[in-house]
């Protein structure tokens, strides 16, 4: 409301104050003098333009159009590329860890963690791998020897040396993958082979190594 | 001074701090004319003051404050206590005047406009100056917090969000990741701008009153202060290490053991109430916390309409008054089911592992 009011005071004092500065619009006018002229150059060739306007324009703004559609699809397209590298350097997924007698009986084995994300766990009756990925939301878990859990530090999920969720958020076990005994006596562990208890696949035997 | 650090380790027990913020919380909007008064807001500031000279004195303290990360939060607390109390202190003062048939404060500042240009800008500009040279200083006192290079193997313990990631971060505790991290802060965003459109009660709209709008100052404060900054002070002091809970003044020892054996829901309901095996049937498992959830969300709602919310279900509409409720209830969710976990030890009510389908 007040807007308003104050608005129109000066839009008045605008209007009044153009027939009382007579001297600045004829500074002004000698320069639009020329533009007006310019108009009337031009003005014969509108009439012939205005026929080709419509599909000219049209045509102009439709190959505009293409021509942005298409850069913007290659530019979209190289991006995509770019997210596939040449190269990968990765571990391979499938690596021998040492003899069976390596492993201490109820020790979980730390050594392949950086390289590998796994740790190896020999119980009485075998080995198994299990994946260092918390399946809550992916830190990586510590091994508390004195606790005998896995503890991660993020939101405080407990994994038992089994690789069962027991405390905190974790909805699942640990992921565990194939192991088996290689030609030469080592054993083999091949990541790309995943075993998850709640399907049920812990029970392949593919998924632990009796010894 | 032992005693002293006992008790407030006892006190800063999350079960027991959450329960305190909550009754303080009550209390203060309870008794808002006593707190609104300048004088008890100075006591209460002097105290808060005297307290943290205090603990400056503690190691443990000392170590998380002095972390060039959480200096941030210290001044949050300090502002964020002001600015509530100062909005608070307006709304009762405002509400004094409309007792008394006059105009609001705000009513009365109004009357007389001035222009964006040079009153607005000329503040702004001043604003940003200061912020950049109050920037400029804290960046050159303190050093950012450089760590040793990123190793997927060594994750710190504990690993901390941002500070303003805090509460974010605690909510994960309590809930599976697809909730905490994408369902719960996404109804934030989008509730917080749907209040516009579900609330038409046009009182309060450019002054503060506290008598007018209880349910919604209630509810805001009530998800802001405690849902979401004390969540942050609690991430901040007292998680540590495995990311188990220290009291204020504790050491952050590594090897604190903490048994939280979890259970979910469909445990408690065929193993421990019908001593019986869990069923095969992932569906029929599941049944007693689909079951709940499902009346929780789908059954509470006319409830309430008919009983607590009569009123405003006449205000709204049923449109606008169950978008309101269910954000209502979405937000109730988390402080109920952290109370499920710290006094059952409940980790899910639904949890299908099979499908990355927890609630
Ligand atoms: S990522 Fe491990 S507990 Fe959340």
């Amino acid at each position: 409301m007040s807007d308003e009011k104050q608005e129109s005071p000066g839009a008045g004092a605008e209007a009044s104050e153009t027939p009382a500065a007579p001297e600045a619009t004829a500074v002004k006018r000698p320069k639009l003098v020329p533009v007006k002229k310019a108009v009337p150059v031009k003005a014969p060739s509108a009439p012939a333009d205005e026929g080709v306007t419509r599909r000219g324009l049209f045509s102009a703004l439709g190959l505009g159009w293409l021509t942005f559609v298409g850069a913007s699809g290659a530019f979209l397209a190289a991006s995509t590329r770019f997210l596939f590298p040449n190269v990968r350097y990765e571990p391979p997924s499938s690596f021998r860890a040492g003899l069976p007698s390596d492993y201490a009986v109820g020790a979980v084995e730390e050594r392949f963690k950086a390289q590998y994300g796994v740790w190896i766990v020999r119980n009485q009756e075998g080995m198994y791998v299990l994946s260092t990925v918390c399946t809550h939301l992916g830190c990586t878990p510590n091994w508390l020897a004195a606790e005998q859990k896995f503890k991660c530090p993020c939101h405080g999920s407990g994994f038992r040396m089994s690789g069962i969720n027991f405390e905190g958020p974790a909805p699942r076990p640990l992921e565990r993958y194939a192991i088996s005994l290689a030609d030469d006596g080592q054993v083999l562990i091949d990541k790309s082979r995943l075993f998850q208890e709640e399907k049920g696949q812990w029970k392949d035997p593919a998924s632990f190594l009796r010894l | 001074m032992e005693t002293f650090k006992e008790i407030v380790n006892f006190l800063t027990n999350p079960k027991i701090l959450l329960i305190l913020s909550v009754v303080m919380f009550a209390a203060g909007l309870i008794f808002i004319r006593f707190f609104t008064k300048p004088i008890v807001a100075i006591a209460g500031a002097a105290a808060s003051v005297v307290f943290f000279g205090l603990s400056m004195t503690d190691e443990n303290f000392m170590l998380i404050v002095a972390k060039a990360d959480n200096v941030p939060i210290v001044m949050m607390v300090v502002l964020v206590g002001f600015f509530t109390w100062l909005g608070m202190r307006r709304a009762v003062i405002n509400d004094q005047l409309m007792e008394a048939g006059q105009e609001t404060m705000e009513r009365r500042e109004t009357k007389q406009k001035v222009f964006v240009w040079p009153d607005l800008v000329y503040i702004e500009f001043l604003a940003i100056i200061l912020c950049t040279v109050g920037l400029i200083i804290w960046s050159i006192l303190l050093d950012a917090p450089l760590e040793e290079p990123a190793n997927p193997t060594r994750t710190p313990n504990p690993s901390k969000a941002p500070w303003y990631f805090l509460g974010l971060q605690e909510m994960l505790v309590y809930y599976d990741p697809w909730i905490a991290g994408v369902l719960l802060p996404g109804l934030i965003i989008v509730g917080l701008m749907a209040v516009p459109y579900f609330d038409p009660n046009p009182k309060g709209n450019g002054y503060y009153t506290w008598k007018e709008r209880k349910f919604a100052i209630t509810t805001f404060l009530f998800g802001f202060l405690i849902l979401w900054v004390t969540l942050i002070f609690i991430g901040t002091f007292l998680r540590g290490p495995n990311w188990n809970f220290f009291g204020l003044f504790e050491r952050w020892d590594v090897a604190k053991l903490e048994a939280l054996v979890n259970v979910d829901l469909s445990e408690y309901f065929w193993v421990i109430w019908l001593d019986g095996g869990r069923p095969t049937n992932p569906l029929l498992r599941e049944l007693p916390g689909l079951i709940v959830t499902a009346g929780y969300l789908f059954l509470l709602p006319p409830i309430l309409a008919k009983t607590v919310f009569r009123k405003f279900y006449a205000e709204m509409g049923p449109i606008r008054f169950n978008v309101m409720i269910f954000l209502f209830l979405m937000m109730a969710s988390l402080p109920i089911k952290m109370a499920l976990r710290w006094m059952f030890n409940l980790k899910y009510l639904v949890a299908f592992p099979e499908y990355f389908f927890n609630i």
